[in-house]
């Protein structure tokens, strides 16, 4: 390593101002883009002092919001998590045909767009959709209501656990759990024991990039949900409600606590990481 | 008997996996994707081809398409620059600042929206300073462009990172002991290696921003044949209970989709191909 990078150097070495410039350019180019308005934002919200980032943050339709936010993120992490690693599990060990064409099916929900997606959900869950006629005639509703912005939330964020299992699972191998096994463990003795353990750090980035992902979904549950005021507004949406209402100064609140939570999940995220690296 | 037993049961665990996992996805994936083109071509090829090529479906098309084009331009350039400056050089803040690198995907779209008009609004400084030379940045075709750039700044930096750690820094030593010029060894050895990497990140950012919405919608809004990009003409025909008018650019979008995901998977094979070889 140490030997490496006295190549980098020595490589590097012959053009002295080049690099400075390259420097300066790129460093300038991420502050202006992407630090910027995250001072903007700042500035803007508390240029008039706490007292409206407070009022406007603990209105109930505000604090509704957020409460549905944390319930449809709670929702999310379980289910996903738990179907995440089943999906994981039989990607890696199981063989069928056509699995190669439905491993590439699993990564699609990062390539649709959110509206898209929240579409194909209305026509199949929605009152007249393909499934939601059968829900309907027995009074649940899914969309425009709760169960709809779960299952919206679910599809956005479905690939981040498998994606990240996946890899440790294949590198981990089959020798440890089938001597598990061999020695009279049960099956979900060297599933808690054995593998557990080794998918943990993993497990625990895809969740983190799961959890991210569905604190700041915003297209496919605002097409599912309607966005109904104290009923299936989330945070993001309330964000947009307020903006387009030209209630600058809530939507400027929420966007900052949003952003915060953003940033400490960011934080975490980088924490487990370097976790999942050292192993 | 015992062996029989055994294999049976195995088999019996296996199925409940596979077919928790084959309900999983197909009930949310394969099933909406099966009922969205359904119903996209119920009404007949002509009448979605209709209603792709209206002429305001079609200029929210074009508009998505070049402004997602000229945002991968200036990605690939400044993506492959911050990745080369992260990995080859040290400079003060280096490790921080490479942490805030990945602060675009952990930030609400919307946030986004919604900082970019903080800042560049007409009534914020930077704004009116912009403003007054003439320069609209909100509500305008710069401000697609500007969201876009800021939602997708990882991509290329992330994929053109890795590769440029594990590259060996003798090929290009090799290059310039040969008498190779720094561009020269830079166009010649060092962009070839990187190639596939870069790719990937473009094509990951492409397909970003083809279906971004809620940044856009916030900072261009919805004007029709000014800001209206894709996502946004499929959301209004959607609030407007328009479920027809939206499903021809639905198609389109779920199919780019289903191209951008086909290239990946190519380059991928390329791409190991190439590291065999060498």
């Amino acid at each position: 390593m140490k030997k490496s990078n006295d190549k980098i150097q020595l490589v590097r070495q012959s053009n002295g101002i080049g690099k400075y410039v390259l420097i300066g350019l790129v460093l300038s180019w991420f502050v202006v883009l992407t630090m910027l308005p995250v001072l903007g934002i700042i500035r803007e919200t508390f240029k008039s002092g706490w007292q409206i980032f407070v009022s406007s943050l603990s209105d109930s339709a505000s604090r509704h919001a957020f409460m549905l936010t944390f319930w449809i993120t709670l929702g999310t992490i379980i289910v996903n998590t738990i179907f995440g690693i089943v999906l994981a599990v039989v990607l890696v060990k199981d063989h069928f045909r056509g699995k190669l064409l439905f491993e590439g099916l699993v990564d699609l929900p990062f390539a649709v767009s959110p509206v898209v997606a929240g579409f194909m959900f209305i026509i199949l869950f929605g009152p007249n959709g393909w499934i939601g006629n059968w829900f309907e005639a027995r009074q649940l509703k899914i969309v425009y209501a709760f169960p709809g912005m779960l299952v919206a939330t679910l599809f956005v964020t479905l690939p981040f656990v498998a994606r990240e299992v996946i890899p440790v699972l294949k590198e981990f191998g089959l020798h440890q759990e089938e001597a598990a096994y061999i020695l009279g463990a049960s099956k979900w003795q060297t599933f808690w024991k054995v593998t557990m353990p080794s998918i943990k750090w993993g497990l625990a980035y895809g969740v983190t990039l799961t959890i991210a992902r569905s604190i700041g979904e915003f297209g496919a549950v605002l097409v599912v949900s309607g966005s109904i005021i104290n009923k299936t507004q989330t945070a993001t949406l309330h964000i947009h409600q307020e903006f387009t209402d030209f209630n600058y100064a809530g939507a400027f609140s929420a966007a900052v606590v949003l952003a915060l939570i953003s940033f400490i999940i960011l934080t975490t995220m980088q924490c487990v990481y370097r976790r999942k690296e050292v192993g | 008997m015992n062996n029989l037993g055994k294999y049976l049961a195995v088999k019996k665990e296996k199925l409940i996996l596979r077919s928790l996992t084959f309900f999983y996805i197909g009930i949310l994936i394969i099933f909406p994707i099966i009922a969205l083109i359904f119903e996209a071509f119920q009404g007949g090829v002509h009448s979605l081809w209709q209603n792709i090529f209206s002429p305001q479906a079609l200029y929210a098309l074009r508009l998505t398409f070049f402004t997602a084009l000229i945002m991968v331009v200036i990605n690939v350039i400044s993506g492959t620059a911050t990745a080369w400056v992260m990995v080859r050089y040290n400079f003060p803040l280096k490790n921080i600042i490479n942490s805030l690198i990945d602060l675009p995907f952990a930030i609400p779209t919307v946030v986004t929206g919604i900082m970019l008009v903080s800042l560049y609004g007409p009534n914020s400084v930077v704004g009116a300073f912009l403003g007054k030379r003439g320069i609209e940045i909100m509500f305008a075709k710069p401000g697609i462009i500007l969201a876009i750039l800021y939602v997708t700044f990882p991509f290329v930096v992330r994929t053109v990172q890795p590769v440029l750690m594990e590259m060996d820094p003798d090929m290009e030593e090799a290059a310039k002991t040969l008498g190779a010029s720094s561009p020269m060894t830079f166009l010649r050895v060092t962009v070839p290696t990187l190639l596939p990497a870069i790719l990937t990140g473009a094509a990951l950012s492409f397909s970003r921003a083809m279906g971004e919405f809620g940044s856009i919608a916030i900072v261009a809004g919805n004007i029709p044949f000014k800001t209206q990009v894709a996502s946004v003409y499929i959301y209004g025909e959607l609030e407007s209970y328009n479920q027809q008018g939206a499903l021809g650019l639905s198609v389109v979008l779920l199919f780019c989709s289903f191209f951008v995901l086909v290239f990946l998977n190519l380059l991928q094979i390329w791409s190991r191909r190439h590291e065999k070889k060498q």
